[in-house]
């Protein structure tokens, strides 16, 4: 782990940061959308033993892509603008709600989608609330 | 709506809650983080993590109870809490744009509950 910099930097190395930082968590979103279509999955055969979790395929590979999408995500929003980095984290909505339709078979309707799209909006104005 | 996905409803939602507590742990131990690896062992990262953690156990069992295209969306409740601890614990403004955005928010979740019907 490095240490946290607290180095002026210059304009240029501050919008680069900024790209790396908004390519990271438009990753991370696709990350951790798998992870809760996996947490989904796991859950349907999830046996409370030991040995049940530890055999639970979904449920392992769930919990390596969740702990990598933290990670990322942490470090990620450290460098970059929040207020630009929220409408792209508010995408992982689209993503499960498109995951459960593709992959789950879950059934679609027009409340759901546009319930979605309403979330999506209010996280990313809710993310310029954050702005000085 | 099934008494099934209203337990799940309500367990998703105590996560979220369990889970903005462990924002505010998190945040108070980055706060005490210095150039030294060992700062990260303090009390207060440590008992954001766990929190966090214990929020995701929650919400994944709660996930056996539902479909995930309703669930997953009840996870930005969370932000309802997040906001306010923010303005308590740190002072930190509540502007226009987060009142517009949590609205929203709840306008959407709304939808999703009755999508789910």
């Amino acid at each position: 782990v490095s240490a946290i910099s607290t180095d002026p930097v210059s304009p240029s190395d501050a919008a680069a940061a900024r790209r790396r930082s908004t390519i990271v968590v438009a990753v991370c979103t696709l990350l951790g959308a798998i992870a809760q279509i996996l947490f989904k999955l796991a859950v349907r055969h999830l046996v409370l033993t030991p040995a049940g979790l530890l055999t639970n395929v979904p449920l392992i590979a769930g919990c390596a892509f969740y702990g990598l999408f933290t990670i990322a995500m942490v470090l990620a929003l450290r460098e970059g603008e929040l207020s630009m980095l929220y409408p792209i984290i508010a995408l992982t909505y689209v993503w499960v709600t498109l995951g459960t339709y593709w992959v789950l078979k879950e059934t679609p309707n027009a409340y759901k989608n546009l319930g979605i799209v309403t979330i999506v909006i209010g996280v990313a104005i809710l993310g310029r609330g954050g702005r000085k | 709506m099934t008494p099934l996905l209203l337990r799940s409803i309500a367990m998703v939602f105590f996560a979220g809650i369990v889970g903005s507590f462990g924002a505010v742990f998190l945040k108070l131990g980055a706060m005490r983080l210095n150039s030294s690896v060992l700062s990260f062992a303090n009390s207060r990262l440590i008992l954001g993590v766990g929190l966090y953690l214990g929020s995701t156990v929650i919400y994944v069992t709660a996930l056996k109870g539902g479909p995930l295209s309703v669930l997953y969306p009840m996870v930005s409740l969370g932000y309802v809490w997040t906001l306010l601890w923010s303005k308590l614990f740190f002072k930190e403004a509540l502007t226009p744009y987060k009142f517009a955005g949590l609205g929203l928010i709840l306008v959407g979740v709304f939808l999703v509950g009755l999508g789910s019907a």
